[in-house]
């Protein structure tokens, strides 16, 4: 009869969802947050995944769904390029360290200018995102750039429309270089521009950038890099023009304080040095102090620590700039000493 | 000018303009259909059907979002169409014009129009937060939710469908409603409830927005019912807008494969509805 | 009604014991039918209380305010929906001004001008626009509509259009080839089909003898369209549109792409702008802080209500209609 014969087909459909569902997966580490190292953090996971069968399994959501999700414990670490203040990280259990360093490169989408050929400065980005510059040969552009021919486009600002760490670094350098960008807009993960399409995550925006004709972004250098975008030339504290290159990030990092900072709570931008990009920042891993499933943590430490590592020329190539080793010493000891699990420490160490 | 010339010249300008408004339809459907070919096409290659999501830059397919998608959806549809089925059951042979009725088929149609992000944003609430994380099995209630709908309305469509004689001569011979519902009316409206379950199926298949919040997303081969799952909308989503080449080749391959594997679906609904109808037609 | 009620047999063997089962199978399967029927209600008034119950500390903190303000500003915790509930009205306007002229058009071909061999193809073409996925939509709209807006329809706009006195507002400002008219033009060829096919539907509903009796008096067929059966299928229509409108309002993956994800209410057409379903796509998974999250629910909240509306009306206008078919 027709009904018996489509129950057993039913209940054989329903086993077998049931058996793959309790199908054994490896123990992956989840982690979430910020997209700025993004890339970096991808090329590692396929490489420790090749050596150990343990996989990343990283949502590049922004710092702010880092931040989120963390707290929430949905996630075993989270990634942020702002820095938690040390007050907050007490009242929630966190402890940060610095994980990679990189920077923010303003990107344009013009036409007939190629990868470094623009000049830019602080104010005059500042001016650009405000609204107050709109055409790409205003003079102020061309004061900065007398040998280029710019043309006659309008400037499309591109920003982070979620929240984001990248746009913290960006619009803290962008508070420093302009008083009235500081008092309107202020420094944050996700702040109000006034004038501009909003792009998700570093991704988002460097896509954004490329598709449209006259516009500018900003992202993080391996972005820029990768997808052979226009980044820009900008006007460091000392008065030099810079291009984005590792060296330029280490000159800006080379003057970070890492011994005396509370919590590892240090900002990169604006530094001084006639070499220093100043868009540089450090991204930071969030994990609890006291995880209450140490085995995952376990295994996180363990992929930091090969990251420092094994991971550094990777970094390198994409031009990423690896802690110095007197720092990775510093953080692991901050391991020990802090995330522990019933009076031991968590991090087996290797 | 005449006011007959007049009263032609209008004619034929509208129903020119009519024809234009039909072509700029029919272009706008070649249009996307021919992007879809040509980015889509170009990503294709048996890599898709074999590999995981790549990190960008990276080698890779679709596997495991090809897969997860698949799994919700037929989740989905195990879940939502047997109530479906049931309740368009209710309202064809219990319910027919009652009052409660009435209103079930009215909430049941402004359901099938409502915002698809809203059912997320359900689900997310009462399963997501419980929950504490997201999981494959949140987005497939969230899928169930959006083919109940589709269900309910071609089950109670079909049901209606089904020549009276044929109920009438079952009653006559003392069966009860479930027994004629089960041995007479189902396999009569059989093709048409299938009909449902194919669009149902089409449906669901390509909504991205309650998957954003229910599912997420999972970059490696995942076959836990309650963690993250990659499925093909939410894939494209995040693929399509990243500057990788490699992850855009994935994104347009996969918009290929549900816009294919979709209108496919539509297109066998409708037959099987034509076939049906037809034999109605000569049937009676 | 007890009876036998079996199968084949010839002899009538009432067994008051199968008899029993019989009933009791029926009490059952009946009240699982019920029951599937009353969760279709259930799921409904879930849904709203469950909106409800995560929108309330954004709604009772921020009270009226919250519809009326334009801020969004997550670092400060300060909401404000009014920008989402500009982009998404003015977005499903565009597609409506767009979409429904093209609509009717579609559906007077099909019915008055198409060849019949032509009709089955032209009209399965039409309505397979309405299966491809919103998410289709939205790539197509960013990769490929976009940039051709871009070089070519937007600067043309703010060339022609830019300096007229009241409209030319609408028209200002750069170039940038997604934002509000885009995802206004995107929805626009989303609502198409659905409006296309429900007047289509509407208009073969009109009686042949009102039309042949046009014709009778010598009327143009586009006199006996204009003046016969849009009278006739007015209520239809409007259903149908409402019904397109409904969609519109809530389309999320179509627009989200080409939205340009801006909290701001700009009165140009070609500046960027966000709808109630993009920012919660959008910032959903990234919302840090309750009173983010539950603006953005709150945001989920009003365009269930405005949808639920507009599908409700659209509803009750086409049930009306359908009856009325029903009787002639």
């Amino acid at each position: 009869m027709q009904i018996n014969n489509r129950i057993p087909a039913r209940l054989a459909v329903a086993a077998a969802a049931a058996a793959l569902s309790f199908a054994a997966v490896a123990a992956d580490i989840s982690g979430a947050g910020a997209t700025f190292p993004y890339p970096i953090y991808a090329k590692w996971a396929d490489a420790y995944k090749k050596l150990t069968g343990v996989g990343l399994n990283y949502q590049s959501i922004g710092s702010g769904g880092g931040i989120k999700q963390i707290k929430a414990k949905t996630v075993t670490f989270g990634a942020s390029d702002m820095p938690l203040k040390p007050d907050d990280l007490k009242a929630s259990g966190l402890l940060q360290f610095p994980m990679i360093i990189g920077g923010v490169v303003p990107v344009v989408n013009i036409q007939g200018i190629q990868a470094g050929q623009l000049h830019l400065d602080g104010a005059t980005v500042a001016s650009i995102y405000l609204g107050d510059i709109t055409q790409w040969n205003d003079p102020k552009i061309k004061s900065l750039n007398p040998k280029l021919t710019l043309p006659n486009t309008a400037i499309a600002p591109v920003y982070r429309s979620d929240g984001s760490g990248t746009n913290f670094l960006f619009s803290d350098y962008l508070s420093k270089a302009s008083p009235k960008f500081m008092s309107s807009i202020g420094a944050n993960t996700s702040v109000q521009w006034p004038t501009g399409i909003g792009a998700k995550g570093n991704e988002g925006v460097a896509n954004m950038t490329t598709q449209t004709d006259g516009a500018i972004g900003y992202v993080e250098y391996a972005y820029a890099k990768q997808n052979k975008m226009a980044y820009t030339l900008l006007t460091n504290k000392a008065g030099a023009a810079v291009a984005p290159s590792a060296e330029s990030f280490q000159a800006a990092a080379a003057n970070a304080d890492w011994v005396h900072a509370d919590s590892y709570y240090l900002i990169l931008t604006d530094q001084a040095g006639a070499k220093s990009w100043p868009i540089t920042g450090a991204s930071f891993i969030l994990l609890y102090k006291q995880p209450t499933d140490p085995a995952p943590v376990n295994e996180a430490l363990k992929f930091f620590s090969w990251a420092y590592q094994d991971g550094a020329s990777m970094a390198a190539e994409l031009d990423y700039v690896p802690l110095p080793a007197a720092l990775i010493a510093q953080v692991k000891k901050t391991w020990v000493s802090e995330i522990t699990s019933g009076g031991h420490p968590v991090w087996s160490g290797k | 000018m005449t006011r007959r010339t007049l009263r032609k010249a209008k004619n034929g300008i509208f129903l020119a303009l009519s024809l234009v408004a039909t072509a700029l339809g029919l272009a706008c459907l070649a249009a996307i259909l021919w992007t879809l070919l040509s980015h889509g096409l170009a990503g294709m290659s048996w890599n898709l059907f074999t590999q995981m999501t790549p990190p960008p830059g990276g080698q890779g397919g679709l596997l495991n979002a090809l897969y997860g998608s698949a799994v919700m959806t037929l989740l989905g549809i195990l879940i939502g169409s047997p109530i479906g089925v049931l309740a368009g059951t209710y309202l064809a042979e219990y319910g027919r014009d009652s009052r409660l009725s009435t209103v079930i088929r009215f909430i049941n149609d402004v359901l099938l129009s409502a915002p698809s992000i809203i059912i997320g944003l359900f689900v997310y609430e009462i399963v997501v937060v419980h929950m504490g994380h997201f999981s494959a099995i949140a987005g497939a209630l969230a899928l169930s939710i959006l083919a109940i709908p589709v269900t309910l309305r071609t089950t109670e469509d079909m049901l209606n469908l089904v020549p009276i004689g044929m109920k009438d001569s079952s009653a006559a011979l003392g069966a009860y409603p479930w027994r004629t519902t089960l041995s007479v009316l189902y396999p009569a409206a059989r093709s048409g409830i299938v009909t449902g379950l194919l669009l149902a199926v089409a449906r669901i298949s390509g909504e991205t927005a309650p998957l954003l919040f229910t599912a997420l997303n999972n970059q490696f081969w995942s076959t836990q019912l309650n963690a993250p799952m990659a499925n093909l909308p939410v894939v494209i989503f995040q693929f399509a807008l990243s500057p990788y080449k490699n992850w855009q080749d994935l994104a347009w391959a996969g918009a290929l494969i549900i816009t294919v594997t979709i209108l496919v679906l539509s297109i066998s609904a409708r037959v099987i509805l034509a076939l049906l109808q037809a034999e109605r037609g000569s049937g009676r | 009604m007890e009876n036998s009620g079996s199968e084949t047999d010839t002899v009538a063997i009432i067994d008051p014991r199968h008899a029993a089962k019989q009933l009791i199978y029926e009490r059952i399967f009946r009240a699982a039918t019920l029951s599937a029927a009353i969760l279709v209600l259930l799921i409904l008034g879930g849904v709203a209380l469950s909106l409800l119950r995560g929108a309330w500390p954004a709604v009772s903190h921020f009270g009226f305010s919250f519809v009326t303000r334009e801020i969004w500003n997550p670092v400060t915790d300060q909401f404000g929906a009014l920008a989402a509930i500009y982009g998404t009205v003015v977005t499903s306007l565009i597609a409506m001004l767009l979409a429904v002229p093209a609509g009717f058009g579609i559906a007077l071909f099909l019915t008055e001008l198409c060849p019949p061999l032509l009709k089955r193809p032209i009209g399965v073409a039409v309505e397979l626009l309405a299966a491809v996925p919103s998410i289709i939509f939205g790539i197509w709209g960013l990769f490929v509509l976009a940039p051709v807006l871009q070089r070519h329809a937007q600067p043309w706009l703010i060339a022609h259009l830019g300096h007229l006195p009241l409209l030319g507002g609408l028209f200002k400002g750069p170039p940038f080839g997604i934002g509000v008219l885009t995802a206004g033009v995107v929805l626009a060829i989303m609502v198409l089909p659905f409006i296309a096919a429900t007047m289509r539907e509407v208009f073969d509903t009109v009686p042949p003898m009102l039309k042949e009796s046009g014709y009778g008096l010598g009327a143009t067929t586009w006199e006996v369209m204009w003046n016969v059966v849009v009278p006739h299928s007015r209520v239809g229509m409007v259903g149908g549109i409402m019904l397109g409108l409904g969609r519109a309002l809530g389309e999320t993956m179509a627009v989200t792409f080409v939205i340009g994800n801006a909290h701001r209410i700009s009165s140009s057409l070609l500046a960027p702008g966000t709808t109630i379903s993009s920012a919660i796509a959008n910032e959903f998974t990234e919302a840090v802080g309750d009173l983010y999250t539950s603006s953005l629910i709150a945001l989920g909240l009003l365009l269930f209500l405005i949808t639920f509306t507009v599908i409700a009306a659209a509803q009750a206008m086409l049930r009306r209609l359908e009856r009325r078919g029903f009787a002639v």
